[in-house]
């Protein structure tokens, strides 16, 4: 019997991966979004160039062989900084998507699930929801920065703060969004006929629920990848993100807003990464929704 | 930059000169745009600048500065000095005489009572004076007769120009405040967004954090100014965006406080539908080191005296090599553009308080510096880091959030390096750094970092309260609440025995040698590192005329003279 | 369903109150001073006095209990008693609830504001969910055409590059390079004093609008068509669709009636999340455009450390957070009649 339900799951991932292949998009996306990770963790040992190196005489040029995309205002080679800052930016976005989804997704499922809870915990949803994010991160470094700091060290600390302040303010519309659907799901007659069978409510949740709530929170993750980069960049420019010296590339787009009569090309680099990056990370949740739902599957 | 305030100046004079045979709001509406909007126009409930600038073109002090730093006559004939009896011989005591014939904007007339009530009303302990540090030592304010007013001190004033002199102590009218002493000053909202002034312009709506719109007052003691009938004051945006309406939109007139990178103002200024003005005061961007150990082992006792010497900033050839590892110049052209230049002082102006003897770091000597690590016996590591008994030259270096000072702070992290000192960097949020909160650990105050950078200037021309500033009591600890200016933790009885002297000299031409002498200590003791002497950078448009640059007062002190093009 | 509502409304209260403690022991919390943007000139001790000045020298419990006497009840008494233009008690000695940078009633300053940013953010939901919605549907209904496919890439880009880009790129487009006196020449800053009074002014207004207006749509409408599309997609798929089909209804009946209406639970979750943010204001928009709304009113006063300004402005917002995901739970039983909370 267990024999029987393994090789049943390995060839159902199988399925999976079968179908997902013939998504295009899907396919194209997972493709870019591998060159990109493969730049930004190797590109550094190729493109050796310092990313914080000044060279103040060569301020503001535009690209040449030297420097492919130009420099920046104290010289710094845009380049090598676009590598530097992809690691934190891709690094953040997905960590703090992970973060809310995966508590957006069980804040949801529960309250939608269980009609005990279901109250407590969208009040509590509420009262994150009505939190200013602003004084809640400065509470935020105040209480923890220098305790991180001495655990992890400056970078990693802050590191930790950020993607943890992002993804516990970013959870709530996805918790929201999941028990609407849960609410919808769970009324239908397959739930009953299941239930009817004797199925468990891990199981119940696991096999027939998620599964069925799982567009929205394929387009919440896809989209909140997006919104935490740019909620970075936010955090930079107010003061509570990374130390200066420490690009990204919300913060080389808002750098370079205002430079954007005098070099265009400075913007539409880091601009292009992060759209880049959110479409094929999109285009990769699409078919991995269309490859997990069976219905589909099976045409 | 000079040459430049001089031709602006006599283009004024020619103006006021011509101005003369026009008549009250010919030529028209104005718009002057603010990034930082005005929150109140009560300068008194509010230090802002904003607030302070805002107001100057309704409220209207004694006497101002002018551009040159001169005290100026504004509601009186003539400047009160020893001289001519206007300033008692024993300094404890000043006497001013209005003009006679000013109206207030309602069409009653200003009298002496006024101004003493303006006194009364910010020395008043329940209203949150935020101007009361100008008032202090004052004893009493009494009116003579309905036009002369003599302002008492308890101790010998040697600059009795405190009160009621400069933008931030206008004079209000006791009619319209009489109810809002004290207590209840917050409470009136109406008067402290329209306040009856004796200045060009009357407010005719406020907006709060927005915009005010203001009209010609009708009771203005000339009767052929101001030349504009009406102004729009916007506030809100960012600096670029000001800059950008003024060069380049022209949808403004006049916009303020430019800090932006200077190779965009320039680039925005090349429009030619504008032009960029500046000009400098005693702002001085800083590095404050800290010479007592902020080491977080140290609990309670981080960044105070009880908690020891710092591990390696004590050592005055570390604090000399820092200062001239940094190429001031570059920094200025870098950040400042026509609105910084590199400084080796505290005191960067006005002329006579400016001391020479410091001037070894105005040129950056990387070799000299590393020189002078060596000689102390700061021998470089395996990682390059410099060190000594174990102590290795590890900086962390914070300031607050701004694209300048990051900029900045890049910059000495790369030539710190080359002379073999490790940088960490950190930027607080505006709010919090320069904020007072005893329970954050981020404050200018507690200092807890090796090094920081901000800014700080005197306003007006006296330097007393400044210098004031680095002597003992005045170091910050727990026990005043982190209260104090002595950020470096300096201590020096000579400096105090200087301070205490300058206290009590009257002579200029002294004054001016003890602050100096001042200002040569701290310097060569290596208390702080300054980097550059900071201006005022602001844009007009070519159709606005009459534009008088000050950064001693209000910039916006001689709206009354300005004019369309 | 009316027992539902009415037994949600009353727990709202309890909720909302423990909200505000919440808020308000957080910005307590929060380092920010309200003296810290004041010039350096202010010696230290003079701060201290503002401080007291201000309250803060009171303990933490009376504070709080102030700001509820006056949010709760000075502020409603007063509201009545403007609107029935009558005195009741000691009316002229009340202490509304005071902002501190600008030391005049904090309702007053939201009534101000209040115009710009319903102009600007409602309009951009409005103009958003108008866009939204047919090319979530059609994209849907044609997935992987060419119109999906735009739609998606459109929609992608529009969501990921940050309102402070956009707005900037379209003022240097149509406010530096665009000579002033032509007419597509726009402002790019929003005059709040200006009023709507004849057609002229009319156009004014939709000229000051229609950038910003364009730079929060172009976001909103991205995310609203995704979440349509994906829910679309899913229903799209079910039984009771080849069912409708089977029985020979209309194509556009089967889509629009049925599909559509049972795809639209997550998009009013997202509606009734973003609706308070009409209130809430568009920080960043509306800072590059001017607009000077209730965006730019919360993050002064976040700065600023405006501590009355900042806990009545959130405290309206969960107000209306609450509010909204209640509408949002009812609305989701008259959609699918089969959802019951009793």
């Amino acid at each position: 019997m267990t024999e029987e339900l393994t090789t049943k799951r390995t060839s159902q991932w199988k399925d999976v991966w079968l179908q997902f292949k013939t998504h295009r998009g899907a396919v194209i996306g997972m493709i870019v979004f591998s060159i990109i990770c493969f730049l930004v963790a190797f590109g550094p040992w190729f493109w050796t160039l310092d990313p914080n190196y000044i060279d103040i005489r060569a301020k503001n040029q535009g690209p040449s062989f030297l420097h492919p995309m130009g420099t920046d205002q104290l010289g710094r080679d845009t380049f090598s900084n676009l590598l530097a800052g992809g690691r934190v930016s891709l690094l953040v976005g997905v960590t703090a998507m992970a973060l809310s989804v995966l508590f957006g997704t069980l804040i949801g499922v529960i309250s939608g699930f269980f009609k005990r809870l279901d109250g407590p915990l969208m009040r509590l949803t509420d009262l994150f929801l009505a939190l200013p994010l602003l004084p809640l991160l400065l509470v935020m470094i105040m209480l923890f920065r220098d305790t991180l700091r001495g655990l992890f060290g400056p970078e990693t600390g802050i590191f930790i703060l950020i993607v943890s302040a992002i993804g516990l303010t970013s959870w709530m519309p996805i918790a929201r969004i999941v028990r609407g659907d849960v609410l919808a799901v769970k009324e239908r007659e397959f739930v009953l006929a299941a239930r009817s069978l004797g199925t468990h409510n891990t199981q119940m949740i696991t096999r027939h629920i998620l599964p069925n709530v799982m567009s929205p929170i394929m387009v919440s993750a896809t989209l909140s990848v997006a919104a935490a980069i740019i909620t970075e960049s936010a955090l930079s420019f107010l003061g509570l993100g990374f130390p200066s010296d420490f690009p990204t590339w919300g913060r080389l787009l808002y750098d370079s807003t205002n430079f954007m009569k005098l070099s265009p090309e400075r913007v539409i680099y880091p601009g292009l990464a992060i759209s880049l990056t959110v479409l094929s990370v999109n285009y990769i949740g699409d078919g991995l929704r269309d490859a997990l739902d069976p219905r589909i599957r099976g045409r | 930059m000079k040459i430049k305030s001089l031709v602006l100046g006599t283009a004024a004079a020619f103006s006021v000169a011509s101005m003369a045979i026009a008549d009250r709001g010919s030529d028209g509406h104005v718009n002057i745009i603010y990034w930082q909007a005005p929150s109140i126009l009560n300068p008194y409930l509010s230090g802002g600048t904003k607030d302070v600038e805002s107001s100057s073109m309704i409220i209207e002090p004694l006497a101002r500065y002018n551009q040159d730093g001169e005290l100026t006559p504004w509601l009186v004939n003539e400047i009160p000095t020893v001289a001519n009896g206007g300033v008692s011989a024993d300094l404890m005591s000043i006497t001013w005489k209005l003009t006679p014939g000013i109206k207030w904007s309602d069409g009653s007339a200003l009298t002496a009572h006024d101004v003493v009530f303006t006194g009364q009303y910010c020395m008043d302990p329940a209203g949150g004076c935020a101007q009361s540090n100008k008032l202090a030592d004052v004893s009493n304010i009494e009116a003579l007769d309905d036009l002369t007013v003599k302002v008492s001190f308890s101790v010998t004033k040697p600059f009795p120009y405190g009160p009621f002199v400069g933008a931030e102590q206008p004079i209000i009218q006791k009619a319209q405040f009489a109810d809002c002493m004290g207590a209840k000053a917050p409470e009136c909202t109406a008067e402290n967004f329209g306040p009856i002034g004796t200045g060009p312009f009357v407010v005719t709506d406020f907006k709060a954090n927005d915009v005010i719109s203001m009209e010609a007052n009708p009771h203005y003691r000339d009767a052929s100014k101001p030349a504009f009938a009406s102004v729009t004051f916007k506030g809100g945006g960012d600096a670029a965006a000001a800059a950008r309406s003024v060069l380049e939109t022209g949808e403004f007139d006049y916009a303020w406080n430019l800090q932006i990178d200077p190779t965009i103002l320039s680039q925005m200024a090349e429009g030619g539908k504008g032009e960029v003005i500046s000009s400098f005061g005693t702002a001085v961007e800083r590095l404050m080191v800290n010479l007592s150990n902020p080491d977080p082992a140290l609990g309670d006792k981080r960044s105070t005296l009880e908690g020891g010497p710092h591990p390696f900033l004590t050592d005055a050839a570390v604090r000399r090599a820092l200062s001239v590892a940094i190429d001031r110049n570059l920094l200025a052209e870098v950040g400042y553009g026509a609105a910084g230049k590199a400084t080796c002082n505290v005191v960067p102006g006005p002329a006579m308080y400016v001391s020479t003897a410091n001037d070894e770091c105005l040129v950056q000597d990387i070799a000299k510096a590393n020189n002078i690590l060596e000689a102390a016996g700061w021998k470089r590591g395996s990682d390059g880091v410099r060190e000594k008994d174990g102590v290795r030259l590890s900086i962390l270096y914070q300031t607050s959030t701004n694209a300048v000072r990051q900029d900045t702070q890049a910059l000495v992290k790369q030539w710190w390096s080359e002379i073999g000192v490790e940088t960490e960097l950190k930027n607080i949020s505006a709010s919090v750094f320069f904020g007072g909160d005893q329970s954050s650990p981020d404050t200018y105050q507690k200092h807890f970092s090796d090094i920081e950078m901000y800014t700080n200037l005197f306003s007006g021309t006296d330097p007393e309260a400044y210098m004031g500033s680095w002597v003992c009591s005045e170091m910050p600890m727990p026990s005043n609440n982190w209260m104090g200016n002595n950020m470096p933790r300096y201590c020096n009885p000579a400096y105090d025995a200087m301070a205490a002297e300058l206290a009590t000299t009257a002579a200029i031409e002294d004054r001016a040698r003890i602050v100096m002498a001042m200002n040569d200590m701290l310097m060569q003791e290596g208390a702080m590192i300054p980097l550059i002497h900071r201006g005022r950078v602001s844009a007009h448009s070519n159709k606005l005329g009459g534009v008088v640059q000050n950064t001693w007062d209000s910039e916006l002190w001689n709206v009354a003279d300005w004019y369309r093009n | 369903m009316l027992k539902y509502t009415i037994r949600r409304l009353i727990f709202t209260v309890p909720v909302l109150l423990f909200i505000s403690l919440v808020i308000f022991l957080l910005l307590d919390l929060a380092p920010s001073d309200p003296t810290g943007n004041l010039p350096m000139t202010v010696p230290p001790e003079v701060r201290e006095q503002i401080r007291l000045a201000l309250g803060l020298g009171e303990p933490m419990y009376w504070r709080y209990l102030m700001w509820c006497n006056q949010f709760f009840i000075i502020e409603p008494l007063n509201i009545i008693e403007q609107a029935w233009g009558f005195c009741w008690g000691d009316c002229e000695n009340r202490t509304r609830v005071m902002s501190w940078a600008t030391r005049s009633p904090v309702v007053d300053l939201i009534i101000e504001r209040t115009p710009q940013t319903l102009w600007v953010v409602g309009m951009s939901y409005v103009v958003g969910i108008i866009i939204a919605i047919p090319i979530g549907v059609i994209s849907a209904y044609r997935q992987y055409s060419w119109f999906d496919q735009t739609g998606t890439f459109i929609a992608m880009v529009g969501f990921s590059v940050p309102t402070f880009f956009t707005g900037v790129l379209l003022i240097v487009i149509f406010s530096t390079l665009i000579p002033t006196d032509s007419i597509f020449w726009l402002p790019s800053i929003y005059d709040t004093t200006h009023k709507v009074t004849d057609w002229d002014s009319f156009i004014f207004q939709i000229r000051q609008i229609l950038m910003p207006v364009f730079v929060l749509a172009l976001y909103n409408a991205a995310q609203i068509s995704r979440f349509m599309r994906a829910s679309m997609l899913d229903n799209l798929s079910l039984d009771y669709v080849r069912t409708a089909r089977a029985k020979g209804m209309k194509e556009r009946v089967v889509l629009l009636v049925h599909v559509l209406r049972n795809s639209l639970i997550p998009v009013v979750t997202v509606l009734a999340l973003n609706i308070p943010h009409v209130f809430g204001g568009a920080i960043i928009t509306e800072q590059v455009f001017k607009v000077n709304g209730l965006g730019a009113l919360l993050i002064l006063g976040i700065e600023g450390a405006d501590i009355p300004l900042v806990q009545t402005l959130t405290f309206i917002f969960a107000i209306l957070i609450v509010l909204f995901n209640l509408i949002a739970d009812v609305l989701y039983g008259i959609l699918d009649p089969r959802i019951r909370y009793d």
